[in-house]
């Protein structure tokens, strides 16, 4: 393997061993927020002990999101320096202050969310609570603006003089439709495995017959909390959807394994075998209508095709060449007015050029073969893309039933009742991850063979290290990650088998019947 | 604002970003390396985890703002430091990895076996840091072989083993003697009625002496080795491009800044001076703490003012070494991102000192042992 590859297995393994941890920090800091709120209105002291049990596990799966995210802002330089160089300008920015304005009120209020419960007045301590959901919810907001520019690279343009790319419109970048989107699905998302995380492990209880007066409250705020959130992931996955069909085309031809353009509006391939070698796909089955309205939102606009789109790209790789050959001869001679402006004409391709680089140093001589295969090194790996698409949309789809018959037995008061709900909910625990992670696929995955959509190829993005320190960082991190996750698994398991009175070293549901 | 102002106002607050991670999370790291020694009992080390156990979190969030600030301000800086010592971040990596999960996890296993294990892990945590940033300021020194190509790629011929040369070495003890200090002022003042206390106290002239006797060495050394200067125009509000001045190697080029200013001197004598204190105030805790945490303050400005403009030198392309003139983002970036700084750094440190006030006080067994599952 060499450094391209190895260096993206890198990014991809810690950065979906970090998105374990985050989208259960993302909704569980919310939940606690929400029954902590509970006890200050009511003063019931079981709400208390709700949130410091449930504040017990959240702690044990926080530090290793704080643990696993050093990681994160650390690789940009050491396994990306290129980028790093390349969009610094401009995707820095979001990554600092994503430090300032987040993980400062996060980590510094975690702290005394665990340690100042007798140290301050309730409404203090709630402050921090909020505040520090507040905090984890402000660090998606801008890591998912950097992320949503890597996605649509609004707000920039390319200095010759730097040879980077440079911020224009700093406002642009920050209220980018893509990041906003992406935003909202992503937090979402967490806020449906923090309410799936509450709801399996109530369900456990219930099924034991253990803790049942927390257990039942706890299910009653995840319903709720749950059936909200996953009705958001799926509305505002459309909106992504949308967004991605204005800017990012070929991912969404990708997903849809729609190889050629369809008359508007467009048909949805339910299901079907995608085949990458002869651009078809095997046994579709198709609804009408269907991508077309989200897509474009019409029943008149064109979705395009993958193959109509690799004709496109083809024109954009030409001019590249030209933008390409105007900034070779601008290094030589800076003050050329006429290259420079051949250059200012072509230099938007200038990214398209950069995609003959995998196949000669010289672009600008590229044969028209390799523009060809340049173009078609433009297409994700459409059977992943597809098939991780339609699982994540499935769990999407089974959660929001899952919550609406949780949300309906919560307010008949009859949780406990139906053993298969309780059962179903327990074996749920899992599936939220399967769904997120397979988000990150779609999302980033799908975003290739661009680090930057259309302005930089991920293969020229890596550091100039040698292979050899990526493959042994990259077995470092995998053996000691794993390490750290069965402790993390091993942790969290005793805890919940321990149960809130040993947890808390009071019996929980007793000073709930000694009150009333 | 003038670009070479603003270059120079984020070559400051790299310098004041950095000085806040050494003060803030430096005393955690001290901590760290101090725990296996000040505690010998599991409830001596659990008041010695605790001390730092509420706060050591958000101390931590310096070190992400540092690298991140890097990012934004020095992308050049930052892509080729952190590629180039790819191995040495590795392994600050895996040691910054171990502390939260060593904070957290240590005490929820039962088993002494597996407490004593998190221990050490907690010391490597504060060990392995503090002595590779040592490490890495002293090759800003003697400088690293690399450079960039006409599309600006930076090429390298970097070792781990290049890394570990003597001046570099002698720069990482020093760096470690200088968070025992501070770790130790940190234990004297949460742990003062208990053991860990007092055998952190016994520790601090120890530490104060050894940090300063490294110090004073590594600068006799500095007057030994080749300092850069640029020695071509070089346009302060030019663009970033490392690749269009010439520099020079100049013996004990290193001062020249100091002969030139000599009241830069101060920033040696706080570090000295600031170890001194520590040891003289140790009998009033707060005081010896605010003392140490002058070590950091010091010696990082001493570093910083020695070297300006140079960030990092290159050994084996001089003049493509990384300068404050030509490795900074656009200008419109620094004057966004100093926005940011402005708005939202005084705000970080209110609540800060908000969160420090509730938890302050001295951290004791009992308190540990009434509540035991929710300490560390």
């Amino acid at each position: 393997m060499d450094i391209v590859e190895l260096s993206r297995l890198q990014f991809a393994a810690t950065a979906l061993y970090h998105f374990l941890f985050v989208p259960l920090t993302l909704g569980l800091s919310i939940l606690l927020g929400i029954m902590e709120t509970v006890y200050v209105m009511t003063g019931k002291q079981i709400w208390r002990d709700l949130t410091k049990f449930w504040g017990t596990l959240f702690g044990i799966n926080f530090v290793m999101g704080v643990a696993t995210g050093i990681t994160m802002e650390f690789q940009f330089g050491t396994n990306w320096a290129y980028y790093s160089h390349y969009v610094g300008d401009i995707f820095g920015a979001p990554l600092a202050i994503e430090g300032l304005m987040a993980f400062f009120l996060e980590a510094t209020f975690v702290g005394i969310f665990f340690f100042g419960w007798n140290r301050m007045s309730k409404v203090g301590h709630l402050v921090i609570t909020w505040g520090l959901a507040l905090g984890t919810n402000l660090s998606a907001l801008w890591i998912l603006i950097a992320n949503g520019w890597m996605q649509y690279p609004v707000g920039s343009h390319f200095n010759a003089e730097t040879m980077r790319m440079e911020v224009s419109n700093f406002m642009d970048v920050v209220f980018n439709p893509v990041a906003q989107a992406k935003f909202v699905h992503t937090v979402s998302a967490g806020y449906v495995v923090g309410a799936v995380f509450v709801l399996a492990i109530s369900a456990f209880y219930l099924l034991r017959g253990r803790h049942v007066e927390l257990a039942k409250r706890s299910m009653t705020v995840a319903s709720a909390f749950g059936l909200a959130a996953s009705l958001s992931v799926v509305v505002l996955g459309d909106e992504s959807g949308y967004v991605a069909g204005q800017n990012q085309k070929m991912k969404v031809a990708a997903i849809e394994a729609m190889w050629n353009t369809e008359p508007a509006p467009a048909s949805f391939t339910v299901i079907g075998i995608p085949d990458m070698a002869t651009h078809t796909t095997k046994a579709e089955v198709k609804v009408p209508w269907v991508l077309g309205l989200i897509a474009t939102r019409s029943v008149d606009k064109e979705v395009p095709g993958i193959n109509n789109l690799v004709e496109a790209a083809k024109d954009r790789i030409k001019s590249g060449m030209v933008a390409y050959d105007a900034l070779e001869k601008l290094k030589l001679d800076r003050k050329n007015a006429g290259v420079r402006k051949t250059f200012e004409a072509h230099v938007g391709d200038l990214g398209y050029g950069l995609l003959l680089k995998k196949f000669r140093p010289d672009v600008q001589n590229a044969t028209s073969a390799e523009i060809q295969a340049a173009a078609s090194s433009t297409v994700p790996d459409v059977p992943v893309l597809f098939w991780s698409f339609r699982f994540m949309v499935g769990l999407g789809f089974y959660f929001i039933l899952l919550f609406a018959i949780a949300f309906y037995l919560s307010a008949r008061r009859k949780l406990d009742h139906s053993k298969l709900f309780l059962r179903a909910a327990f074996w749920t625990l899992p599936l939220p991850w399967v769904a997120a992670e397979l988000g990150w696929i779609v999302a980033e995955y799908g975003r290739q063979p661009w680090v930057i959509d259309g302005v930089m190829p991920t293969s020229l993005a890596v550091s100039g290290t040698a292979a050899g320190n990526v493959l042994f960082s990259l077995l470092g991190f995998v053996v000691f990650y794993s390490t750290l996750l069965v402790a993390d698994i091993y942790l969290l398991k005793k805890y919940i088998k321990l149960g809130p009175d040993e947890t808390l070293g009071h019996k929980v549901d007793e000073t709930l019947v000694a009150a009333e | 604002m003038d670009y070479e102002i603003l270059r120079l106002i984020w070559w400051a607050l790299l310098g004041i970003l950095l000085i806040g991670f050494a003060v803030m999370d430096g005393f955690d790291f001290g901590t760290g390396i101090l725990l296996p020694f000040v505690g010998r009992t599991d409830i001596e080390r659990r008041v010695v985890i605790n001390s730092v156990g509420p706060t050591w979190e958000g101390n931590q969030v310096w070190l992400i703002l540092g690298g991140g600030a890097i990012f934004a301000a020095w992308p050049p800086l930052y892509a080729a430091a952190f590629s180039g010592f790819y191995l040495a971040m590795f392994l600050l990596l895996a040691a910054l990895i171990l502390r939260p999960v060593g904070f957290k996890f240590r005490s929820k296993f039962q088993s002494s076996g597996m407490r004593s294990l998190w221990d050490w892990a907690l010391f490597v945590g504060g060990f392995v840091p503090a002595l590779i940033f040592g490490v890495a300021f002293g090759n800003l020194f003697v400088g690293v072989p690399y450079g960039f190509d006409s599309d600006l790629r930076f090429h390298e011929e970097i070792t781990l083993f290049s890394l570990l040369n003597p001046f570099a070495l002698l720069c990482g003890l020093t760096s470690v003697a200088m968070h025992v200090l501070h770790g130790s002022t940190w234990v004297s003042l949460k742990a003062a009625d208990a053991k860990p206390g007092e055998r952190a106290r016994a520790i601090m002239p120890w530490a104060a002496l050894v940090f300063v006797v490294l110090f004073a060495v590594a600068g006799l050394w500095v007057q030994n080795l080749e300092g850069y200067k640029i020695t071509s125009a070089l346009d302060p509000n030019g663009p970033s491009n490392p690749t269009l001045k010439t520099v020079a190697l100049v013996a004990g080029g290193w001062f020249a800044n100091y002969r030139a200013v000599p009241l830069l001197w101060l920033a040696p004598v706080v570090a000295v001076l600031g170890a001194l204190l520590a040891v003289l105030l140790r009998k009033k805790p707060l005081l010896a703490w605010i003392s140490s945490a002058l070590v950091p303050v010091g010696t990082i400005s001493t570093a910083g003012l020695a070297l300006f403009p140079f960030f990092l030198p290159s050994s084996s392309h001089p003049d493509q070494s990384l300068t404050v003139w030509d490795a900074s983002s656009s200008k419109l970036t620094l004057q966004i991102m100093l926005a940011c700084v402005v708005i939202f750094l005084p705000i970080v440190l209110a609540y800060t000192a908000w969160v420090y006030r509730i938890m302050r006080g001295p951290v004791r067994a009992e308190n540990i042992m009434s509540d035991s599952n929710a300490n560390y």
